[in-house]
């Protein structure tokens, strides 16, 4: 039978449009990758390394796609990214031992399951919160007039972008105080901090870590959002590399697999990117932490799958799990579109 | 079809360095070909939705 890179022509037809929406996904909140691929490869049947190993190099792949897209639009915080990953280097080495010394105890399946739930809903919450926040302040303001934009205060413009709790940790100046891309400053020891924890958290729960880099970035170290999923994707850049070099070692990568996810996240990737510079963030973010929300659902009902050894759970986890990003995907394809037929690049404000 | 496959006896470093190398060049004309594909298309493709 006619085959692609050791694909059947339908199977790799899914794969590009399974590709596509991760790729709408991954080039938009700059995360998405492993924590949609892994899953839905372990559910066609694919071996645990296999699916990790492949997943790892396809979110290599699109992690240079979408870090160039997100370069050309100057979104990328190198320095950050590259002092990030010192810290994530370390902090997966000291997660990787917690869970070696938890299984010693019997307890990490358990304890691991639970922290994924937790902090999943956590994030969730705090996105949902915050885009709930910043659409009552909208509203405020637009009540308010136009006062503010009077005061003509460009330099201010980039705070602006920055959400309350992160001003507050930057308001603590630590030093060595380092300036970030945008020309503010930020402490060695945040970004250490949030390196370190970012990796102690993806080493702990075995998982790539985009969904925590990116919002620890854009609340703990104050980018604006879109700084923030370009850094995010570059630190995935150099996590994915190292990951996919480990598990290319162990011969695990399925090629066929990763070509055609690529074909279609470069495609996804261009447009999530692109999206981002026409998007308002607030009409997205809070499906963003709904989606998360129902991530969060949808792992507790594969940990209690497993538990209760009931697969019909394990099949509802990956519908609401693949389910709710296919929603989010729409929904940023929408908005691009509505923003494009109002014509916003055409007619900025200033 | 794995590394393991397309490079038979090759040492595991040489095979994991050679399928990062393969999905960096993957990637790099993926970047490459849909960039200049967008060049082309985006006018026009932009054109149509506003239409829409």
């Amino acid at each position: 039978m006619f085959e692609l890179l050791g694909l059947s022509p339908e199977l790799f037809a899914l794969f590009v449009a399974f590709g596509f929406m991760v790729g709408v996904f991954f080039g938009f909140f700059g995360m998405g990758g492993s924590f949609l691929v892994t899953p839905a490869l372990l559910i066609l049947g694919y071996p645990t390394p296999v699916a990790i190993g492949s997943s790892m190099a396809f979110v290599f792949g699109t992690a240079v796609i979408a870090t160039l897209k997100h370069h050309d639009a100057g979104q990328v915080d190198y320095r950050l990214g590259a002092l990030m990953f010192v810290g994530i280097t370390v902090g997966i080495e000291l997660g990787s031992r917690l869970v070696f010394g938890l299984e010693m105890l019997g307890i990490a399946s358990v304890v691991v399951g639970v922290a994924y739930v937790l902090l999943l809903a956590a994030i969730g919450i705090l996105f949902t919160r915050s885009a709930m926040n910043d659409e009552a302040d909208g509203d405020e303001a637009d009540e308010r007039g136009d006062d503010a934009d009077s005061e003509g205060a460009a330099g201010d413009a980039p705070d602006e972008d920055v959400p309350e709790i992160a001003r507050k940790i930057k308001s603590y100046k630590i030093p060595p105080m380092m300036t970030l891309a945008d020309g503010s400053k930020a402490s060695l020891w945040t970004i250490s901090g949030v390196g370190g924890g970012v990796g102690l958290i993806s080493g702990f729960l075995g998982v790539g870590g985009g969904f925590v880099r990116m919002p620890a970035i854009y609340y703990v170290i104050g980018t604006s959002l879109a700084a923030a999923v370009g850094t995010s994707l570059f630190g995935g850049l150099m996590s994915g590399a190292v990951g996919a070099f480990t598990y290319g070692r162990a011969g695990v990568i399925d090629i066929g697999i990763v070509t055609a996810l690529l074909l279609g996240s470069a495609l996804g990737a261009r447009i999530g990117s692109g999206a981002t510079a026409y998007v308002d963030e607030d009409d997205v973010t809070i499906y963003f932490g709904l989606m998360l929300l129902t991530a969060s659902l949808a792992v507790a009902l594969g940990e209690v799958s497993a538990w209760l050894a009931m697969p019909v759970l394990d099949r509802i986890s990956f519908v609401l799990l693949i389910g709710s990003a296919l929603f989010v995907c729409a929904v940023i394809l929408y908005h691009g579109a509505l923003a494009v037929r109002e014509r916003r690049d055409v007619t900025p404000s200033a | 079809m794995t590394g393991a496959e397309l490079l038979p006896g090759v040492s595991p470093t040489v095979t994991a360095l050679a399928v990062i190398g393969l999905v960096l060049v993957e990637a790099a004309l993926l970047y490459a070909v849909y960039g200049v594909l967008e060049d082309k298309l985006a006018p026009a493709v932009f054109k149509r939705i506003q239409r829409i």
